[in-house]
């Protein structure tokens, strides 16, 4: 069983399901033939969007337009755009399908990526809105020292957001495969080539509408779609559990936990690396800097949490109605050699992960299939020119401005440089995602998240919370969490294994965060207690100017004065 | 709210590069007088204490199911009412318990927190 839990921690964690991630699986890909419906409401979609785009492009002059949409994002639209980020078409295809084949357990993951918000709001997100401008590292390097800090805070996003964008590439690559019946390069091409549009002309204004936009088509599809279950049931959860327990070949162990997490110690690196990781990713950190003030990014948190929360809750009702309504129907699946006969979990058309996908069949019609499609496809999209953004960020604003100009480039030069960056990083993920097609990437995810968790989300917390904080402890406690989570992985199951061969793994874990995070906190613990420099000095004297401005967003103030 | 926005916020906007340590960030005198300030030092204290229990709460509740995931299977499975589960009413119970701590935090924020912080802004200003 922990061979399994490595494949569904990092498919489900936002990136793509399992099934989509094993190659034979999408023998289903011949049997999707063109879908038009599907096709005419993804265009006008993109087509929306590049309109929407092409207005941001001529709004957007300043570099605080470009990464901060100028700090003119309302709570309620930035609310949107976070469960935006974080609504992939992983949560709402591989949790449902998830929950099709298993019941329960779907459960463990929901709840896993939603419980890192109200952490979020109660110790980053007020903080992080009055200390930073535009990225994470901003306020990671307010008080230490600019060019280590930035390059340990970039590092950890440009990680984080490479494992991340890959598994989405290769996921959207059959995704769209699946539900267009287009050529996997094609689909990898396109997805790339829009999210460079998106990105380089849009910026944050962009990017953020273009989320809010998929937010709303995907909370309002998949409402829709576990109502109109609910309805068949009389409304009531009650009679649609008792309908898919009858139904279900595993029967009633469907509401109970089963083989899913099995080992004490991987569920709770799991639920580590899940609740922690969500407050270390780039790409969502940076939405808190889009916002008016610290009043806005801790509403728009608010907010959010209800709106992913009832989100996951729908994706539950839609997998159990995936069991009740689909699974004694053969329409929806490859029907064996005598004609009649399938396994209820494992010959779905397209796989358990187009359960969402061909309820949306049984419920509403091909159009309202085509609506879920056409979905799915602009909730990928959306996600990664997030992620292409959070990226190019960190190499103009972080890399590029502090470090290798020490800060003398002009706004104009950084933002040219920053759309060079989203077009490099979107030609980089049309390569690997066509390279990793039939790689075993589904690691890659929750490797993102346990990276987040253990570099990234260390670093911040660390030089926010903790006086003591010196920029040797940020730097080497943030490199140590990196290379900790990145070589646990490597010689886990899934990497050490799968893909190398070998026979035995040297991480007994599926995931590295419950090691991982503890290191680094440690580390940066104990490198700054011995860090006697004189620079760590000033850095600890410095915090009180920071511990004011990041708890009242006062001390900013300071440098219009001067 | 207003004055807190436009001293504090609007600033981070501003093409005023942030100073770290090393580029030898001048001392204020004001920010001496804010953390000395006993307004101040309520709103911190209280926040702070505020912040912690919230998410000493949220890491109990949360880790409390996967600990009964990972170790006692058989109670989640344990029947409450028809076909429902224990288990699946605590998976609920996590997710609604997550937003209604963010709710009571965001609750205590716009009232006392900002409160304390318009009192805050009055008290430098004189």
């Amino acid at each position: 069983m922990i061979r399994i839990l490595p494949f569904l921690a990092a498919g489900l964690a936002l990136g793509f399901a399992p099934a989509l991630a094993a190659g034979p699986d999408l023998g289903a890909v011949e049997k999707s033939p063109t879908n038009w419906p599907a096709i005419g409401m993804f265009l006008f979609f993109v087509l929306f969007t590049l309109g929407i785009t092409y207005r941001a492009a001529k709004g957007s002059k300043s570099a605080a337009d470009f990464y901060a949409a100028g700090g003119g994002i309302s709570a309620g639209t930035n609310s949107l755009a976070i469960a935006g980020d974080y609504m992939s078409a992983a949560s709402f295809l591989g949790i449902s399908g998830l929950v099709y084949s298993s019941g329960f357990d779907g459960l463990i993951y929901s709840t896993g990526f939603l419980v890192g918000w109200p952490i979020v709001l109660f110790l980053i997100a007020e903080r992080l809105r009055n200390l930073g401008k535009f990225t994470f590292a901003d306020v990671a390097s307010f008080r230490l020292d600019q060019t280590s800090v930035r390059i340990i805070s970039a590092t950890g996003t440009l990680v984080v957001v490479a494992f991340y964008l890959i598994a989405q590439m290769v996921g959207a690559g059959k995704l769209i495969q699946l539900l267009f019946g287009l050529p996997y390069l094609y689909a990898v091409v396109l997805v790339g080539a829009l999210m460079i549009i998106y990105v380089a002309f849009g910026g944050m204004k962009a990017t953020t509408w273009v989320q809010v936009i998929k937010a709303g088509l995907l909370l309002g599809g998949a409402s829709f779609m576990a109502g109109a279950v609910l309805y068949q049931y009389g409304f009531s959860p009650e009679k649609l559990f008792a309908a898919a327990v009858q139904t279900h070949p595993k029967g009633d162990a469907i509401m109970a936990p089963g083989g899913l997490v099995t080992n004490p110690i991987d569920s709770i690196s799991l639920g580590v690396g899940l609740m922690f990781g969500t407050a270390g990713l780039p790409h969502i950190l940076m939405r808190f800097f889009t916002v008016s003030d610290a009043q806005a990014a801790r509403k728009s948190v608010f907010y959010a949490t209800g709106l992913i929360g009832y989100f996951y809750i729908l994706t539950f009702i839609i997998g159990f109605g995936g069991i009740a309504l689909l699974m004694s129907d053969p329409s929806y699946f490859k029907l064996g050699a005598d004609g009649t006969t399938y396994d209820k979990l494992k010959d779905m058309l397209g796989g358990t992960n187009m359960v969402a996908v061909n309820l949306a069949n049984a419920v509403g019609g091909p159009y309202f299939l085509g609506f879920i499609s056409a979905v799915a496809f602009a909730t990928i999209l959306a996600v990664v020119a997030g992620l292409t953004l959070a990226g190019a960020s960190a190499i103009s604003h972080d890399l590029y401005a502090q470090v290798f100009a020490r800060g003398r480039t002009t706004e104009k030069a950084e933002v040219n440089l920053s759309k060079a960056s989203a077009v490099g990083i979107g030609i980089v993920a049309i390569v690997l995602g066509y390279i990793f097609e039939n790689q075993n990437v589904a690691f890659m995810v929750g490797l993102a998240f346990s990276v987040a968790a253990s570099c990234n989300f260390p670093v911040l917390a660390m030089s926010i919370l903790w006086r003591g904080t010196t920029t040797w402890g940020a730097l080497l406690g943030g490199l140590v969490g990196l290379v900790a989570a990145v070589s646990m992985v490597v010689l886990s199951d899934a990497v050490w294994v799968k893909t190398f061969g070998h026979p035995v793994a040297l991480f007994p874990y599926a995931n590295p965060a419950l090691f991982s995070m503890p290191l680094a906190f440690l580390t940066i613990w104990g490198v700054s207690v011995l860090d006697r420099t004189r620079r760590g000095n000033r850095e600890r004297a410095a915090f009180d100017a920071q511990f004011v401005r990041s708890e009242t967003g006062i001390g900013a103030s300071g440098a219009h004065a001067h | 709210m207003n004055t807190i926005k436009t001293i504090g916020a609007s600033a981070p906007l501003a093409a005023t590069t942030v100073h770290g340590a090393g580029d030898g960030l001048e001392p204020d005198p004001r920010l001496d007088r804010v953390a000395a300030n006993p307004i101040f030092q309520t709103l911190v204290r209280e926040r702070t204490r505020y912040g912690w229990i919230l998410t000493g709460a949220m890491l109990v509740v949360y880790f409390g199911f996967i600990g009964l995931i990972a170790f006692d299977k058989a109670l989640l499975a344990t029947k409450v009412g028809g076909t429902a589960s224990l288990g699946f009413y605590m998976g609920m119970f996590v997710i609604v318990f997550a937003f209604l701590l963010t709710g009571i935090y965001v609750a205590r924020a716009n009232t006392r927190f900002d409160r304390l912080s318009a009192e805050l802004v009055r008290s430098l200003a004189k």
